[in-house]
């Protein structure tokens, strides 16, 4: 910001400085560990790909989900619902394993190895994690560019944004300086919602853990519903993924990506009136 | 790197280029020094899990109504070799558990003198590592009793389970450091959900370690051992499973 004059409103088609250092770093860093972590633990969930709520949870229960196979089709079962899912879980290339070897880390069956590498990302995850949320309070990122304002929160302004989203009309010049408040709201659901509920629930699943903080599992239920609850998470998480990268598909992959590598984003012409 | 990974995770999912990704991938996965990485944050794991957690913090007990209807069985459930099987015949009558290694006194115990020692019962939850839960009431001998009757030798940092089932002729073992070995809730269990411990959930002793993860729940425990290394015994990793498919030793997480 320093490098640009502060009394002029920005037009389309101006560089500016939209994303420091930190941000960047973290952002990359943090994508690495959540896919690393998605993968892997795609594979951990193959070892007993069945979700139960409660305390307790085996074979004799009934799960609520469960990715299965009959030996001829792949399906995926939410309560009463069975999806015919052959070809992508449950079977997948004459192979009986809930998600298939293309997702998983490793891509064979080795939950041990999963687990290695899960608990290791899951470093990568934390720590960098907190020191983004810390930053984020002292430098104002989080107050100023994450928290929608109030304005942007009444029903007006939002069903606008998404009206605007549905039309594929992104905020041009000076207004695309900022994020709108739909990805503020899915920033701010992620940085503090989604991933530490990851980190909560997963670390629910220690029983090491589990001695020394049994509050945990009060929170959640215990530590079937947490487990049901870091799946459930770690498939927002994906969905998450999924529309943001299609966002930055539609956005201009290029000024997108040029700004969260460098920094330097240019502002969206104005649309003729 | 990580673009390049994302990059290339959506490329193939939508190209079916997706060979050339896993090859790729479980080449990294596969080489020595990229396991050594990864063990750094096992170790990590550990050392964190210990500083920030009270040691001696008792896992979770529940009430008889929280208990599993069905307790699922899991791993071994009959040991193959004849003496175990003679011994099972004979219903423990003639059975004693080892208590050796590095001790003052070592001690052959019968079940009857097992039993007939101060218990305790504990209704707690057993996780599989595979991330089912189950619920009983296991009844047993406080680890720490039979180490203190033995008289554990100050130079001794693990206790071994040696036990009477194998997988294609290893036998079954598993490993404790004293920090787990002295816990309250550290117990050689002979009774199960109100009932003599059956030969499907690990007869006549069963090592309950509440604070880890099912396969460190050894069954048909036969000799217990203080020791100081892990390194001669097995392969060296502290037990069967993590001898021969590297799961984690600290089984906790």
């Amino acid at each position: 910001m320093a490098t640009q004059p502060i009394d002029r409103l920005r037009v389309g088609g101006d560089l500016i400085y939209r994303q420091r250092r930190p941000v960047r770093a973290w952002h990359w860093l943090n994508a690495l560990a959540v896919i690393v972590l998605l993968m892997s633990g795609m594979m951990i969930f193959n070892a007993h790909p069945h979700l139960y709520w409660g305390q307790y949870g085996a074979n004799h229960e009934t799960p609520w989900l469960e990715i299965g196979s009959d030996g001829e089709r792949g399906y995926l079962r939410v309560g009463p619902v069975t999806i015919p899912t052959t070809g992508v879980l449950g079977l997948a290339g004459g192979e009986e394993r809930a998600f298939p070897p293309l997702v998983t880390i490793p891509s064979g069956y080795n939950l041990a190895a999963a687990r290695q590498w899960h608990f290791f990302f899951a470093w990568l995850l934390v720590v960098p994690g907190l020191l983004f949320w810390l930053w984020g309070f002292i430098s104002r990122h989080v107050q100023r560019d994450l928290a929608p304002t109030a304005e942007e929160l009444r029903p007006r302004s939002l069903w606008q944004d998404v009206k605007d989203h549905a039309r594929l009309r992104f905020h041009t010049g000076e207004a695309a300086r900022r994020y709108n408040v739909l990805q503020k709201l899915s920033y701010v659901g992620v940085i503090f919602g989604l991933l530490p509920i990851m980190v909560l629930t997963g670390l629910t699943m220690s029983p090491g853990i589990d001695a020394a903080w049994p509050w945990l599992l009060d929170l959640f239920g215990g530590r079937q519903s947490a487990r049901s609850i870091h799946f459930i998470c770690a498939a927002l998480l994906a969905g998450f993924i999924v529309v943001h990268l299609l966002m930055v598909l539609l956005a201009g992959p290029i000024n997108e990506l040029r700004s969260i590598i460098t920094g330097w984003y240019r502002l969206p012409k104005e649309r003729d009136q | 790197m990580t673009l390049l990974t994302r990059r290339r995770l959506i490329g193939s999912l939508g190209a079916g280029a997706g060979g050339l990704l896993l090859s790729g991938c479980d080449r990294i996965a596969a080489s020595p020094k990229v396991q050594d990485v990864l063990g750094l944050g096992e170790g990590l794991t550990m050392r964190a899990q210990r500083l920030v957690t009270d040691r001696t913090a008792l896992a979770r007990e529940f009430a008889a109504s929280d208990m599993s209807p069905v307790f699922r069985t899991n791993g071994n459930t009959m040991p193959a070799s004849d003496a175990y099987q003679a011994h099972a015949a004979a219903r423990f009558a003639d059975w004693r558990l080892e208590l050796d290694g590095l001790v003052r006194r070592p001690q052959k115990l019968s079940l009857a003198q097992i039993r007939a020692m101060p218990a305790r019962t504990q209704i707690t939850r057993h996780d599989c590592v595979e991330g089912w839960s189950a619920i009983g009431k296991w009844t047993g001998l406080p680890l720490k009793l039979a180490l203190d009757a033995a008289g554990v030798l100050p130079s001794a940092r693990y206790v071994v389970f040696h036990c009477a089932d194998d997988f294609d002729g290893a036998p079954y073992y598993e490993s404790i450091d004293l920090i787990d070995a002295y816990h309250p809730q550290t117990i050689l269990a002979w009774g199960m959900n109100d009932q003599l411990l059956s030969v499907g959930h690990g007869a006549p002793l069963r090592l309950r370690v509440e604070r880890q993860l099912g396969y460190k729940q050894a069954k048909y425990v036969m000799r217990v051992e203080a020791v100081d290394s892990l390194a001669r015994i097995g392969a060296g990793k502290g037990g069967y499973w993590e001898d021969s498919a590297d799961y984690q030793w600290f089984a906790a997480i």
